[in-house]
């Protein structure tokens, strides 16, 4: 089946033309880098999403400290991911790239702070 | 901070940076979401690591003075600022100033969307601080009027928080966002985007119940008969942004009155010798990364004002 | 409770009305429907304090607005630290045939005492008025007319009224009044009972309401709904009066008004409805507002509109109904005081003590009346001077939290204090969220602070009362 898509790799937002068999890719074309391809084969075989959000700090500068996955994680896991992300509350006091949970939900990625917090 | 530090590459030994927040790092820090960096750091971050590199270059610089909390009141065309922070009202003359003051928001009523005035009715971009700075989640089932990209990524902020987002309504045939927001913001969560609609109506005494949604022409005229409703709770407003340039003005400064940028001949300047102004105050750009290559020139026109190198 | 009146309604007539009662030993209760003071009909006034022309010199409110015109010039606004700027006002005519319509509106103002009335021509009007446009041919001014902020003016009222010991209820709707047979009325609102030997009905859009659960259904209340389109700060000298056309049959027409914080008005349309909570906006309004406004100074464009509001006149036929109700001893009616309500207010203040007087109650003045209200900063009307000074005694007033009205912490704290309970109630106080951003930038700090000082969760803060919550969720 033919499909056309939009890569979200970078702000350009190539459009994409991918035949694909249920979740085998067969080709793409129309990509300008690389990461299109790459990006076509993910989304057809497994789609993958980077989490962005905040969590609860405690006793912080802040509210609420902003945190990202290391990595994107399956785009099917994003709402499981947001309600165990609703459960943390951070207390110590962070730095950009500090990890916040580690093997987040065992998915093989971190949940990791977005900036520095310290005590106020 | 760009500005600030190409200003101190570029020679300059004193630079004040007022900020009105209690943080360095402006806007950026509610902009949680990826997208930030992709051009300038090569590599993908959220606003808020976007930010913290700049603020840990700003404060290792000696050269750089920080105020926060500082709010400019007054500036003359003789670069003569006062500025107001809690327990000072300051007063400074510098040789060059720069102003990197960004954006504020359109809103419902710039672009007069009639109906009641009740409570629920948010710019985006307000939203979006109380979702991400506080942790207030604004409503339960929200609209969203324009396909800017603040408010494309609220719609898939919104969605994450659990709130029913109901529809994006878009007056003109295009998004005024970027592609791939449309697609990761929106498709990704199954919110219908509806290009040549308007909202013609807000209904609700207290709180938002319900928004009038109408199909318009090429001519932008409603088209009889195609109107329906969406009940929701909270409607927000993405409809583009204004820079923010009532310093400069004035300061006596030449302003575009319809896109209230400065009148100037090139990026970063304005009617005033040696006062620039620089990012999202000069012209509305899409990228942080163009906003940081411009205000690093910025620094360095103005740097050469003042004779260095 | 007992109290020796009950005023129904804490808009500018009521709270005018405690403020004149509070001048005596009396008890006062003063009851109001909604979360503040000031948000019903009052809310949407324009601000205008008419010179008192364009009124039949047969009516009541004729020479009430004149005299509530002189009260507040002369007392009113210097006693409770209110900005009050005599600005004049300017009646215009598109057509040189209209001169007799304006010498008789001039004559009509003369007998009802409105000084200063002057006919005026293009090279005048050229010399003061640059922006009026061609059509414009003459006109009558009228230098006594001013401006003033009608909801301030309000807060003022009840916040001297209260210091004089008026008692505020707000979120007291009346639901139900009954006149036990030893006389005098109990009232119940909010699901209390509260008694008093005289009931002061002042309760705008629902005043025939009132009076009927008070056994005189004597009137009836039509709402007419009037738009108005706020324009810029950068606008602010658009004009240097206040500009009319010659009136209408239904109204005064769409006027050009200066307000007590720069920013021009244009509006209010005039359309009679039903529904008495109908506060929305049209596309035809402002196109009809702005066709008006554009006929007397054609510079005006729609992207100077900052703001847009509706607000409902409680009309009763032409005059306003102030009288006691024999068929309801104790009750006296102030209704359908629609413009020039505000105007009129501390007029028809003095008029409704007389009548009550007149009825039995008993005006003995107190040993020490607190006539004055010291003046809230508001640092956007304070020089740099002052404003220095200010921060040095209290560093809480360099703490700006609205940028576009200069608006600082301090002053957010102080209407909170003074009474403020929901956001427009701050908006309403200090400006903050008024301006260009339309509080895009300070809203979540006013709401922090507003925690603060009222000890509130944030899902209990509300724009306007309950049922306007702001927020509806919160991580914590």
């Amino acid at each position: 089946m033919k499909r056309v898509m939009t890569c979200i790799e970078c702000p350009k937002g190539c459009r994409l033309e991918v035949e694909a068999d249920g979740s085998r890719l067969i080709s793409v074309s129309g990509e300008t880098c690389e990461r299109g391809p790459a990006y076509a084969r993910q989304e057809i075989e497994a789609p993958m999403r980077t989490l962005t959000t905040s969590v609860l700090t405690r006793g912080l500068e802040l509210k609420m400290l902003p945190v990202r996955s290391s990595k994107p994680i399956p785009k099917g896991k994003l709402f499981a991911a947001m309600d165990a992300v609703k459960l943390i509350t951070v207390a110590a006091p962070v730095s950009a790239g500090t990890v916040v949970v580690p093997d987040f939900l065992g998915l093989g990625v971190d949940l990791v702070a977005c900036r520095g917090l310290g005590k106020p | 901070m760009a500005a600030a530090l190409a200003a101190r590459a570029a020679g300059v030994e004193d630079v004040l940076l007022l900020e009105r927040d209690q943080h360095l790092g402006g806007i950026l820090n509610q902009c949680i979401h990826p997208g930030f960096g992709l051009h300038h750091f090569k590599a993908e971050l959220t606003g808020p690591e976007y930010a913290d590199r700049f603020v840990r270059l700003v404060k290792e610089d000696r050269g750089i003075e920080v105020s926060l909390r500082s709010f400019a009141v007054r500036l003359t065309k003789d670069k003569e600022l006062s500025y107001l922070r809690p327990g000072a009202l300051e007063e400074v003359k510098a040789r060059s100033v720069i102003l990197a003051t960004g954006c504020r928001e359109r809103t419902r009523e710039m672009i007069q969307v009639p109906g009641s005035r009740p409570a629920g009715i948010y710019p985006a971009g307000l939203a979006q601080k109380m979702v991400n700075i506080e942790g207030w989640i604004p409503g339960r089932e929200a609209v969203i009027i324009g396909s800017g990209d603040i408010g494309l990524i609220m719609a898939r902020r919104m969605a994450l928080e659990g709130v029913a987002v109901k529809a994006v309504i878009e007056i003109q045939k295009t998004s005024r966002g970027l592609v791939r927001n449309v697609v990761q913001c929106l498709e990704d969560f199954g919110i219908p985007l509806y290009f040549q609609h308007r909202v013609s109506m807000i209904r609700g005494r207290d709180r938002v119940e319900k928004v009038d949604v109408v199909k318009v022409d090429d001519g932008l005229k409603d088209i009889p008969g195609s109107g329906f409703g969406i009940t929701c709770d909270t409607v927000l407003v993405s409809v583009g942004l204004i820079p923010e340039n009532e310093l400069l003005e004035m300061a006596g400064a030449e302003i575009d009155r319809r896109t209230n940028t400065p009148v100037a001949p090139g990026v970063n300047l304005t009617s005033i010798p040696g006062v620039f102004a620089c990012g999202n105050a000069c012209k509305v750009y899409d990228l942080v990364d163009w906003v940081t290559r411009d205000s690093e020139l910025a620094g360095k026109m103005a740097a050469k004002y003042l004779g260095k190198q | 409770m007992t109290a020796d009146v009950i005023i129904v309604g804490a808009g500018v007539t009521g709270a005018a009305i405690a403020r004149e009662l509070s001048r005596y030993k009396l008890k006062i209760l003063i009851l109001e429907k909604e979360a503040e003071p000031a948000f019903g009909v009052s809310k949407s006034n324009s601000g205008i304090v008419h010179a008192g022309t364009q009124n039949p010199p047969s009516s009541v409110k004729g020479w009430l607005c004149v005299e509530g015109n002189r009260l507040l010039r002369e007392e009113i606004a210097e006693d409770l630290g209110l900005n009050f700027v005599q600005c004049g006002q300017l009646v215009v005519i598109f057509d040189l045939a209209d001169l007799p319509e304006l010498e008789k509106i001039k004559k009509e103002g003369e007998e009802l005492g409105v000084k200063g009335l002057e006919l005026v021509d293009r090279a005048w009007l050229d010399a003061k008025e640059p922006n009026l446009g061609p059509e414009v041919k003459a006109a009558l001014l009228a230098p006594s007319a001013g401006i003033i902020s009608p909801y301030r003016f309000v807060y003022a009222l009840v916040e001297n009224a209260v210091k004089n010991g008026a008692e505020l209820k707000t979120s007291r709707k009346v639901s139900a009044i009954r006149r036990p047979a030893g006389g005098g009325f109990e009232v119940v609102a909010g699901g209390e009972v509260f008694r008093a030997r005289f009931l002061v009905n002042a309760a705008g859009l629902y005043a025939d309401e009132v009076s009927a659960l008070a056994g005189a259904p004597t009137f009836k209340i039509t709402p007419r709904r009037g738009e108005e389109y706020l324009l810029d700060k950068k606008r602010e000298h658009l004009t240097e009066h206040i500009i009319f056309p010659l009136p209408s049959k239904t109204s005064k027409g769409i006027l050009i008004i200066k307000t007590s914080d720069g920013n021009p008005m244009i509006g209010p349309t005039a359309n009679d409805v039903e529904d008495r909570e109908d506060l929305s906006t049209s596309d035809e309004g402002l196109a009809e507002v702005l066709a008006g406004a554009r006929r007397m100074v054609p510079s005006i464009s729609k992207d100077d509109i900052i703001a847009y509001f509706a607000g409902l006149r409680p009309v009763s036929g032409k005059d306003f109904v102030i009288r006691h109700e024999d068929s309801a001893p104790g009750l006296v009616n102030a209704a359908g005081i629609q413009s020039p309500g505000l105007t009129s207010a501390p007029a028809i203040a003095v008029m409704v003590a007389g009548i009550l007087k007149e009825h039995g109650l008993k005006l003995e003045p107190k040993e020490e009346f607190h006539r004055l209200r010291p003046r809230p900063v508001h640092l956007f009307q304070v020089p740099p001077e002052e404003t220095r000074r200010l921060i040095e005694k209290n560093p809480a007033y360099g703490d700006i939290v609205c940028r576009c009205e200069l608006v600082s912490a301090q002053e957010i704290r102080e209407a909170l204090k003074r009474g403020a309970r929901t956001l427009d109630g701050v908006k309403f106080r200090t400006r903050a969220q008024a301006g260009r951003c339309h509080g895009g930038f300070c809203t979540t700090r006013i709401m922090k602070i507003m925690q603060e000082e009222l000890g509130f969760p944030v899902k209990a803060l509300t724009k306007r009362g309950a049922g306007s919550e702001l927020v509806k969720a919160e991580r914590k």
